[in-house]
């Protein structure tokens, strides 16, 4: 499991480092949640995100939205994830903690350190039996975001 | 402060480059509007509901402390120790019976009054204060305090105007409008880094022009179009702002197509469950961002409530602090479509992410151009309220109330 999980991670951040955005909803079972927040926000059990979806389908309008609507600079990431951490919860669900590290890469050469955090995610399997997030709450470290978030952690 | 370049006496219209980049214009902001006679947004009530409750904030550079006393009174004092000056609350908030600074552990109450002082009459008979040492000749600057609707205010200026005069009736009445009779619950804050000066988002805010054709989310969902139903209004001061559009049926028009604008598209949602909002306010309004000058913006965009508070960090610096809003009367499914809605807002929202960059592009294309300026002739070359949104009256107004306030 733990070999699977990782190899999961290392695909899901290779998909947002290559620009395949339009991939990225498919690492999401059809009702998965995706929250962005803070560790703040997230120790006070507040519930709002930067980026809040209840379903696959509001993923891929995020990407049709920052393909086709939204104005920002051109720029990529590269993700560095840590180690998951794979345990069962009490109910049987496969939970991961995984850490992360984003430097977003500016058209114009900037490499900046632009977010570290980790991802809590919950496991399930699709009906073909394919390993697919149930939910993801990314929580950043920082309360402070630079600029703005377009491309998704 | 010598500038090289004029800006002609009482002119709004037309706006210097060099004001959002130099540093002497900052200090003189500081003095001027953070520590004049403005009124600072500083918290909600509903985050300091209990006495003891206390949060942290800034007025410009200038840190705050805003607490609650055992009487259930706000007070909000500097976040500046009277001894040698340390803050006297690190932290964004919580719940204190008093505040001890850490440096010499001077004692405060929640109204910033100075109660102990470590060592006052010496050790062993020896040190200590002098005999004419008074605490209460030495506390941190007190703000006026004023409440609105659960939002609290402060200045440090005995001359600002009562706040709702200085809010004035229809900015007033538009507050209570989104916040009136009902209990706010902070459903998230965020900090948002602006890679530009403060001003450049306070224009931003108030500029009705750009909406539609800069955020094309918006305009292809008909959420917001200047041919829908809006309008603007300019308080009298010209500082005070509110830009709202309300759905009118068939008002389909052929302006978007005919300008070939970027803001039209064919792109559809796959989840449109988005823009599947609740009737909260009893009338037809989708949209209702608000501003109080300098630096407080209330928004309403279809059921997602918050207030943002810019805070400047550096000539080209600023924090965008936004506080999404549920209430407590919100049922399970309408708090589900506020966050859904925030997605619209903040720093990754669908329809403002570009603010976020837009004022970093004027911030870096004007950097060459300090005695170039910015062209605001969009409605003419006053500063008043208008039916329409094609206009930049209250990006004017703005100016009117900055210049009253800096004398620049
Ligand atoms: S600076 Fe606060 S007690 Fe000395
Ligand atoms: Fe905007």
């Amino acid at each position: 499991m733990l070999s699977e999980i990782a190899n999961f991670q290392a695909a899901y951040a290779r998909c947002l480092d290559d620009q395949r955005l339009e991939a990225w909803p498919d690492f999401f079972l059809a009702d998965a949640v995706y929250r962005v927040t803070t560790a703040d926000n997230h120790r006070r059990g507040l519930q709002a995100g930067l980026i809040w979806a209840n379903s696959q389908a509001m993923l891929r309008d995020r990407i049709s939205a920052l393909r086709e609507a939204n104005i920002y600079e051109r720029h990529a990431y590269r993700h560095i994830l840590g180690l998951p951490l794979v345990e069962q919860d009490a109910a049987g669900a496969t939970r991961a903690e995984t850490p992360f590290i984003v430097a977003r890469i500016m058209r114009d050469g900037t490499t900046d350190l632009f977010a570290t955090g980790r991802y809590l995610d919950v496991f399930a399997r699709d009906d073909a039996g394919a390993l697919k997030l149930r939910e993801r709450v990314v929580v950043c470290d920082s309360s402070r975001i630079d600029t703005l978030l377009a491309i998704p952690l | 402060m010598p500038l090289d370049t004029a800006w002609p006496e009482g002119t709004v219209h037309q706006v210097p480059y060099w004001v959002f980049q130099r540093a002497e214009v900052l200090a003189r902001e500081q003095e001027m509007i953070f520590r004049g006679a403005c009124w600072h947004y500083l918290c909600l009530e509903a985050e300091i509901p209990n006495a003891g409750d206390y949060r942290t904030t800034q007025l410009g550079e200038l840190p705050v402390v805003v607490a609650r006393d055992a009487e259930g009174v706000v007070h909000a004092f500097e976040n500046r120790c009277a001894h040698r000056g340390a803050l006297i609350a690190l932290e964004d908030g919580g719940n204190t019976k008093d505040f001890t600074c850490v440096y010499h552990a001077w004692r405060y109450d929640m109204a910033g009054n100075l109660k102990g002082v470590a060592f006052r009459n010496g050790i062993a008979g020896k040190g200590g204060m002098p005999k004419d040492f008074r605490l209460e000749d030495n506390c941190p600057r007190k703000l006026r305090v004023a409440m609105f609707c659960g939002l609290v205010f402060g200045t440090l200026s005995a001359a600002t105007p009562e706040l709702e005069e200085y809010l004035g009736p229809e900015i007033s009445g538009r507050i209570r409008r989104v916040l009136n009779g009902r209990t706010p619950e902070v459903l998230g804050r965020f900090t948002q880094a602006l890679p530009n000066n403060w001003k450049l988002y306070t224009e931003n805010v108030r500029d009705s022009y750009h909406a539609s054709l800069l955020h094309l989310f918006f305009t292809t969902f008909e959420v917001n179009r200047l041919t829908q139903k809006g309008g603007l209004i300019v308080s009298k001061s010209g500082g005070n702002h509110v830009s709202w559009s309300a759905i009118e049926e068939g008002a389909a028009s052929s302006e978007y197509a005919q300008q070939q604008i970027r803001s039209d598209s064919d792109y559809r949602l796959a989840d449109p469950s988005l823009l599947h909002g609740f009737q909260e306010f009893g009338d037809s309004c989708t949209l209702q961002i608000l501003s109080v000058f300098p630096t407080f913006v209330l928004q309403q965009i279809q059921n997602c409530i918050a207030v943002r508070q810019v805070v400047p960090r550096a000539v080209d610096r600023t924090d965008l602090h936004w506080t999404y809003l549920g209430f407590a009367e919100d049922t399970a499914e309408q708090r589900i479509m506020r966050l859904k809605q925030c997605n619209l807002v903040g720093a990754a929202g669908f329809v403002s992410m570009e603010d976020g960059c837009v004022g970093g592009f004027v911030q870096r294309g004007a950097a060459g151009a300090s005695d170039q300026q910015a062209v605001l002739r969009m409605g003419g070359h006053d500063a008043l309220s208008s039916d329409t949104r094609a206009t930049e009256a209250s990006v004017r107004g703005f100016w009117k109330a900055y210049r009253a306030a800096t004398g620049l």
